[in-house]
């Protein structure tokens, strides 16, 4: 899932400085999930806003609603619900739901309050971590399931890079090698002649180098 | 012209037993601070932080928090998980540059206890100290 992180308080009360009525936005999609912008955490953040208001000596009317996904058109259209009752948008769903609203509401003002940081999982309640980069090009039938692009902290493509110790990584001890832990399970499987081979120059165009990247379906489109 | 603080506390049903079986009368004649309200929950866990927020968005200008101590919660965890909640009130008091003292945790034992006064009365005195609370508006 995508994971966020509400942005600072203070930040988002800067954003709305000038808006007495805001519509505080989530999405139950992923940042629900990582309890980044779920109900729960649009009902702190109307709570927050409210505060950080009061205390600059500013009147404001605060609502808070979710919507099922803000990343799809037919779920954003809900947003007329509110039409008219509202100076300010501030979205808690990842960067997409911003965008999303920001492209299909040309005439209203949209906020980010988390920041989208990343691909990733959750193995112990209240900690997410990098799982995946996005890159468009995956190499995880290669590498035991494991993905270096996004797990080694400089995204090798032919192995560890001599700084690994006791399988742990040089730059983050506090997680593995995952170069040590793609040879650990190549081996377990018999297939660690799979690292043998030498990956050629990565094409990184797919990862959006190349720019804004689009996925197109015909058997879907109408 | 003196401060008198609005202290809203927090406490499950095992840390508050005396104080309901004293009553409102006997706490006082105890020393528990008359301004001070208390808000009874079935355990501390179910507290939640959208509530401590709302106290203070309903004029309190200091929370105290009383659970049962770490390894005596009725609910295993429900003390434990009121203290995280806690700080994630006091580091949001933090962010909008109000003072963390506002609001305080206790771990203290069930039933009858002078520290259960005690806690209340200290943050009582300190609340005092720091003056209204800055989302009061007025600032009375």
């Amino acid at each position: 899932m995508i994971i966020a992180e509400r942005k600072p308080i203070n930040e988002i009360v800067a954003m709305v400085r000038d808006a007495e009525r805001i519509l505080v936005l989530g999405c139950r999609g992923c940042v629900s999930v990582c309890s980044a912008g779920g109900e729960r955490e649009v009902e702190l953040l109307c709570s927050l806003i409210r505060l950080g208001k009061k205390q600059a000596g500013q009147q404001v009317q605060v609502e808070g609603a979710t919507l099922v996904r803000q990343c799809d058109k037919e779920y954003v259209d809900e947003i007329d619900r509110w039409q008219g009752q509202y100076d300010a948008i501030v979205s808690m769903a990842c960067g997409v739901g911003v965008n999303f609203i920001a492209n299909l509401r040309p005439a209203d003002k949209v906020y980010p309050a988390v920041n989208t940081s990343f691909f990733g999982g959750s193995a112990l309640q209240g900690e997410w971590s990098e799982q995946c980069a996005g890159c468009g090009d995956c190499v995880l039938h290669l590498t035991g399931g494991l993905c270096p692009v996004a797990r080694c902290a400089k995204s090798l493509m032919n192995g560890p890079c001599g700084g690994s110790v006791d399988g742990r990584c040089e730059i983050h001890r506090e997680i593995p090698c995952i170069w040590q832990a793609i040879h650990d399970r190549l081996s377990r499987f018999e297939q660690k002649a799979e690292l043998d081979r030498v990956a050629p120059i990565r094409d990184w165009r797919p990862a959006g180098h190349g720019g804004p990247r689009k996925a197109v379906r015909n058997d879907l489109t109408i | 012209m003196a401060f008198t603080p609005d202290i809203q506390v927090f406490c499950c049903h095992y840390t508050s037993q005396q104080a309901c079986a004293e009553g409102k009368e006997g706490l006082a004649a105890d020393g528990f601070p008359v301004n001070a309200t208390i808000n009874r929950l079935a355990c501390g866990g179910k507290l939640k932080v959208s509530v401590l927020l709302q106290a203070f968005e309903n004029g309190a200008d200091g929370v105290c928090v009383v659970g049962c101590k770490p390894d005596e919660c009725h609910n295993l965890m429900g003390s434990q998980r009121a203290a995280r909640r806690v700080g994630a009130v006091r580091k949001a008091l933090a962010e909008l540059g109000a003072e963390e003292a506002r609001i305080a945790f206790h771990h203290l034992e069930r039933g009858f206890h002078p520290e259960f006064v005690q806690v209340v009365q200290e943050l009582n005195d300190q609340v005092t100290k720091l003056g209204p609370s800055p989302f009061k508006g007025d600032k009375s």
